[in-house]
């Protein structure tokens, strides 16, 4: 469509291989000598599935998908149910000329160092942090409470990070509505609570799935959250993949592990697949 | 019933802003304390745990690195991102959307599965675990992220005015460095921020790919072991001063693209 001559055949192709060639050797073939490795035994040898089913007959490491999906499924409804709201209320309720001050605000503490926000928590959380010397101090309780190292911890620094993705995602997709949807539904006769239930939740659904596909993809593959709120009381998954690295320098366990990881990801996109499209279309 | 949504919106927004801005707030006052331990009650003010950390080498030259990985990574993940961007949206090619759509995968994945298939690859390669290796791995995350910010940003209307270019005689060169590359600018620069701030803040890959020289998170991260640490409180607050940085500029970009 183009510069004519040799240079424009050779020109494009020129231009888009350095960044192919980058996917290629160190995005696909990493996957694939993870793949390889999944299928081989730790002591080497030949190929094997002992990685898999390992895995499917271990029942503490079975415990950790459990866990981690369990986890996932609370903080991806709880940070819905939460961000929601809000973000309806800075899209409807706040004046226009200071929603996108309001809204800079919401996600400010987003761009806190990743590791520091979960450790922040702890300050938080600790026997003698800020909440358990609020709660004795004022006399409401006598003993501090074990809020740090449980799963309610982890579900908090979780949920914490989700309500502030979400809350972008969701007045986003609010802002796109058009006004005239609203409009027409209070013509029709339709009080506000109708209005929302019939037409502005459908319309903002395939957006919030995406967010809550995208929660869910965040959630389940970090390993820093679970790791430094919820202790070692329970295990999941990423912590699971990184033992495995780190202490034992088990590579073929961890490679195989992190395919049924990101196997379960699949799954959900696939289940999430119909809102997915559309968001792109 | 008016009044009472805006009352029940105002209280409900209140409980939120409290709950996302608690921890941060509890992390930069305790950062002043003045005793050594970040708990209630708040002893402070005091910059000495400031000056711990920067008398600290090991979390001073983690710093640099942290800048110099992120730097480097965003400068090649921006450049990869632009020209592929250029290049798919300027030519045809047999296959296009397919290959975006592999230029773009990495986004879909988490960050400790690309970490831990580098971490595989390496060991088998026999490449060492250092800040290069971490870089490498900067490159494969921000890279869909350039390409897709750019790849949405380059219009029909700049069409024209690289034709026009060609036409009056410009060398393809020239009309990538001379136009294509200015009128993109802004593009080109909120991918390049937004990368720094990723890299900057990433931890799993660095964690896996690095050893001796690592970067910021990673020190964190070894911090941590000590317990609640002021330092760590006052280490914490300085990345979010940086990062506030980034992402001001970022911002400042973003609105310089609105047209006028």
């Amino acid at each position: 469509m183009n510069a004519t001559g040799n240079t424009g055949r050779a020109l494009p192709w020129a231009l888009v291989t350095p960044a192919l060639g980058w996917t290629l050797l160190f995005f696909v073939l990493p996957f694939l000598a993870m793949a390889f490795s999944s299928l081989t035994a730790h002591d080497g040898g030949g190929f094997t599935l002992s990685n898999y089913s390992q895995f499917f007959n271990n029942p503490a490491y079975w415990q950790a998908m459990v866990n981690s999906l369990q986890v996932t499924a609370i903080v991806t409804v709880v940070s819905v149910l939460l961000a929601y709201p809000f973000a309806w209320i800075l899209a409807e309720q706040v004046p226009e000329r200071w929603q996108r001050l309001a809204l800079m605000l919401a996600v400010l503490p987003f761009w806190t160092s990743y590791v520091v926000r979960s450790y922040s928590w702890l300050l938080v959380l600790a026997q003698n942090g800020v909440i358990n010397r609020a709660l004795t101090g004022s006399g409401l309780f006598s003993e501090p409470l074990q809020l740090a190292n449980t799963r309610l911890a982890t579900i908090t620094g979780f949920v914490h990070f989700f309500v502030m993705l979400l809350t972008l995602t969701i007045f986003a997709n609010l802002k796109q509505l058009s006004p005239s949807y609203r409009k027409a539904a209070a013509d029709l006769g339709a009080g506000p609570v109708r209005t929302f239930l019939h037409v502005v939740l459908p319309l903002t659904l395939p957006g919030i799935m995406v967010g809550a596909f995208l929660t869910f993809v965040l959630c389940i593959g970090d390993y820093i959250t679970p790791q430094i709120l919820g202790g070692n009381n329970e295990l999941l998954m990423p912590q699971l993949v990184m033992m495995q690295m780190g202490r034992r320098g088990d590579f073929p366990l961890a490679s195989a592990l992190s395919i049924i990881l990101m196997a379960v990801v699949t799954v959900a996109y696939l289940a999430c697949a119909r809102w997915l499209k559309i968001e792109r279309a | 019933m008016r009044a009472l949504v805006r009352i029940t919106s105002w209280i409900y927004a209140v409980a939120i802003y409290g709950f996302i801005f608690l921890p941060v707030v509890v992390l930069v006052l305790f950062s002043l304390q003045a005793t050594s331990f970040p708990i209630p009650p708040f002893t402070g003010p005091s910059l000495r745990w400031y000056d711990a950390v920067l008398a600290d080498t090991r979390l001073t030259s983690a710093l640099v690195n942290s800048l110099g990985v992120a730097a480097l990574s965003s400068a090649a993940a921006v450049a990869l991102g632009f020209l592929s961007a250029w290049g798919f949206a300027r030519f045809v090619l047999p296959g296009s959307g397919l290959m975006r759509g592999l230029i773009t995968l990495p986004l879909t994945v988490s960050y400790l599965i690309i970490g831990m298939g580098l971490l595989v690859l390496f060991n088998w390669a026999g490449i060492p675990k250092s800040l290069f290796a971490a870089g490498i791995g900067h490159v494969v995350i921000n890279l869909p992220l350039c390409f897709a910010i750019i790849y949405s940003q380059m219009g029909d209307h700049q069409i024209n005015i690289e034709r026009a270019a060609r036409d009056l005689g410009a060398p393809e060169w020239k009309v990538l460095l001379l136009i294509t590359v200015p009128v993109m600018a802004p593009a080109i620069f909120a991918g390049f921020f937004l990368s720094m701030t990723f890299s900057w803040d990433e931890f799993v890959i660095s964690f896996l790919l690095t050893r001796f020289d690592t970067t910021l998170p990673v020190e964190i991260w070894n911090l941590l072991r000590s317990g609640l640490n002021p330092k760590t409180n006052a280490v914490g607050s300085l990345v979010f001063a940086v990062s506030i940085v980034l992402v001001v500029f970022f911002e400042l970009m973003l609105l310089r693209r609105k047209p006028a």
